[in-house]
């Protein structure tokens, strides 16, 4: 017999393309779009794709996406001298810089991150006005507004990152690079800059929220999955007016490990420990070199860094020497 | 299920399977890959060797074939030979058997007539003579005064040419000229061992005495303008000296703090004399010898060819596994 899944379903249910709810008009747009369905989307969620709602605030920040990656695309290409091999060859390498250091937070020249500051400037109105466009969407629908709060708050780690702890650095050369591994290279750049993030507090929360999320998301979706065969997946029924899925769920952790979750109360967990990730990650980043400046030393000021047995007696920096070279 | 389903899903399973293999084959090294620690338990200080690489390494370091001691002519050079203006109070004996060597090391196939001229050995006319004997200065100096950094092992020719009549690992200036100045190299470069860092490192920390420190040295800011940009170029550079030693971070540093000293290995302050040598090297013997070059020696900017810690080290923590060729040859050793 076919049985019915939560994911990766062997039995996709074909009716009659549904619109959504019936809505009030809001000014030119509409939902657009003759809703088909797609087979390989039923595999992994819902087979029908569309109607779409673009809005204004949507093609708004479609278009200054656009801009942005255009900007940053070109500059990249430009960086190879316009040889699309190389572009293709050496893309993860590529990188569009933020202006040097010495130009604190003056308009640089466009070569000088110019384009930089103004792919930035793109990107970020582009985010800002898909969070206004989900914040929208979400009222519109009568929905709560959780999840443009969950956005806004990575949108809070991006700001700290590219514009907030810049301008309170006094430049914008302290901002990531736009590029792969550029971005990737440069966070290791700023923990040994700054003396190892890893000794950072609010690193330290943002990592166990980061990694309890993932923890949390796979208890809960294990769980769900496991007690789908007594009709475990109708969470939002089971929350409100207990089965015997949400009974054997509660149980089964209680068994495991004493405490359980309930229904409502687990979305919560996994709604605030993913916030929390960037919201306390961006805090660390606003405090990295604003208010400390050596992390490791912090740590050791303050007892977070032990002091390992000295195994090399004799080394001393050569630069304190008496008649050092420079 | 729908049979051509069925097959294309069975063939992206392929496709997958030989993607992976790729990754796997080409980023992974073969075992048997052993660890010696050497620092503190927990911090990871330790360095990480593999037979077929350390085979490799020292078929590559192989020495040259030693030159018997000579009997004393009881001479000095200077009143056997013209124009001897350095090696000069040294047995004239002693004198051709280190020509001769010289001859092995630097240019064993050319033989002595790539430096002197047939028919009249004193002529300064070649100058591959001018350079080599600025180039007997240089090693006389760093066995003498950069003991800091050589100790007792030294350097012969050698340590660098290795045959060679230009040593295979020299360098010149950075000429890439990107369109858009970009601090980082825009390719793969083996300098920064493929990390997307500024790779154009050794003109301003080997040659010029650009500041390579930028952690802070206090936990709360005291005016450290380090900045990140900063950081990168030192960090190109650290990976650079990472690969040119065949070495891992943890050889010199606790990583947990570069900065500290006092949780540095020994070798840190080899290393840092090392910088110190190399820069000297380059301003006071390579660079001056951009005029006397000809064209075809120099770089696409018209520089003289330089040093870096590959010339020597060629990949090993040490070159040619801290084996001295320097006892055999005392006259190589400059004063203090």
């Amino acid at each position: 017999m076919a049985e019915y899944q939560n994911i990766f379903t062997r039995v996709q249910v074909r009716g009659p393309a549904y619109p959504g709810v019936p809505m009030e008009s809001s000014g030119i747009w509409s939902r657009d779009g003759k809703p088909f369905f797609n087979y390989w989307a039923g595999k992994i969620g819902d087979a029908q794709i569309g109607p779409v709602y673009l809005g204004t605030t949507g093609l708004a920040s479609l278009i200054c996406g656009f801009v942005a990656i255009e900007i940053i695309g070109l500059n990249m290409f430009a960086s190879v001298n316009w040889s699309p091999i190389q572009f293709v060859r050496q893309f993860f390498w590529l990188s569009l810089e933020p202006p040097p250091p010495a130009n604190g937070l003056h308009i640089p020249p466009l070569a000088q991150g110019g384009w930089w500051l103004m792919a930035g400037f793109f990107l970020t109105s582009s985010i800002l006005l898909w969070w206004l466009r989900m914040y929208r969407r979400a009222r519109a629908l009568g929905l709560g507004t959780h999840t443009a709060w969950a956005f806004a708050a990575a949108i809070w780690l991006y700001l700290v990152l590219g514009i907030i702890r810049p301008v309170l650095m006094g430049s914008f050369g302290e901002a990531v690079p736009f590029g792969i591994f550029p971005h990737l290279d440069w966070t290791a750049a700023f923990s040994i800059r700054y003396g190892n993030l890893f000794y950072n507090p609010f690193h330290m929360l943002s990592i166990v929220f980061l990694y309890g999320s993932a923890v949390l998301f796979a208890m809960h979706g294990a769980t769900i999955l496991a007690v789908s065969r007594y009709g475990g997946e109708r969470e939002i029924e089971q929350t409100v007016d207990r089965g015997t899925a949400a009974e054997r769920a509660a149980l089964f952790w209680r068994w495991t490990m004493g405490f359980n979750a309930t229904f409502e109360s687990l979305h919560r967990w996994g709604y605030w420990f993913a916030i929390l990730c960037p919201l306390t990650g961006g805090i660390g980043i606003l405090l990295t070199g604003t208010v400390v400046d050596n992390w490791y030393l912090w740590g050791v000021k303050h007892g977070i860094a032990p002091p390992y047995p000295v195994v090399f007696p004799n080394v001393i920096d050569p630069a304190t020497l008496p008649g050092a070279m420079k | 299920m729908i049979p051509g389903v069925k097959l294309s899903l069975g063939l992206l399973g392929v496709v997958v399977g030989v993607l992976l293999g790729i990754v796997i084959f080409t980023s992974f090294e073969r075992p048997p890959v052993s660890v010696t620690q050497h620092g503190y338990r927990g911090t990871a200080m330790a360095t990480v060797s593999n037979p077929r690489t350390v085979a490799r390494e020292v078929a590559a370091n192989a020495l040259p074939d030693p030159i018997a001691p000579q009997d004393p002519a009881g001479q000095l050079s200077s009143a056997v030979y013209e124009n001897v203006k350095v090696l000069g109070n040294v047995d004239a004996s002693e004198f051709l058997r280190l020509m001769a060597a010289i001859t092995e090391w630097v240019a064993p196939v050319q033989g002595c007539n790539y430096c002197h001229v047939e028919e009249s050995l004193a002529s300064d006319k070649l100058y591959t003579k001018v350079v080599a004997r600025r180039m007997l200065q240089m090693t006389m100096e760093i066995n003498g005064g950069w003991k800091s950094h050589v100790a007792e092992t030294g350097v012969t020719c050698y340590t660098c040419h290795r045959g060679n009549p230009v040593p295979a690992n020299i360098w010149f200036d950075d000429t890439s000229k990107a369109p858009f100045p970009q601090i980082r190299n825009t390719s793969a470069s083996p300098v920064t061992g493929d990390a997307s860092l500024p790779s154009a490192v050794f003109t301003p920390f080997l040659t010029k005495d650009d500041p390579i420190r930028v952690e802070s040295t206090t936990a709360l800011p005291t005016g450290d303008a380090s900045s990140i940009k900063d950081t990168e170029w030192t960090y190109g550079l650290m990976m650079y000296m990472s690969n040119a030693l065949g070495v891992n971070c943890t050889y010199c540093h606790n990583t947990r703090q570069f900065a500290a000293w006092n949780q540095s290995t020994p070798q840190r302050m080899t290393a840092w004399y090392g910088i110190r040598m190399v820069r000297h090297l380059n301003s006071a013997y390579l660079v001056p010898l951009q005029s006397t070059f000809p064209a075809n020696r120099l770089g696409p900017d018209g520089d003289s060819p330089k040093v870096n810690c590959t010339t020597c080290h060629q990949g090993v923590y040490k070159p040619l596994f801290g084996a001295s060729m320097v006892k055999d040859f005392p006259e190589l050793i400059g004063a203090k």
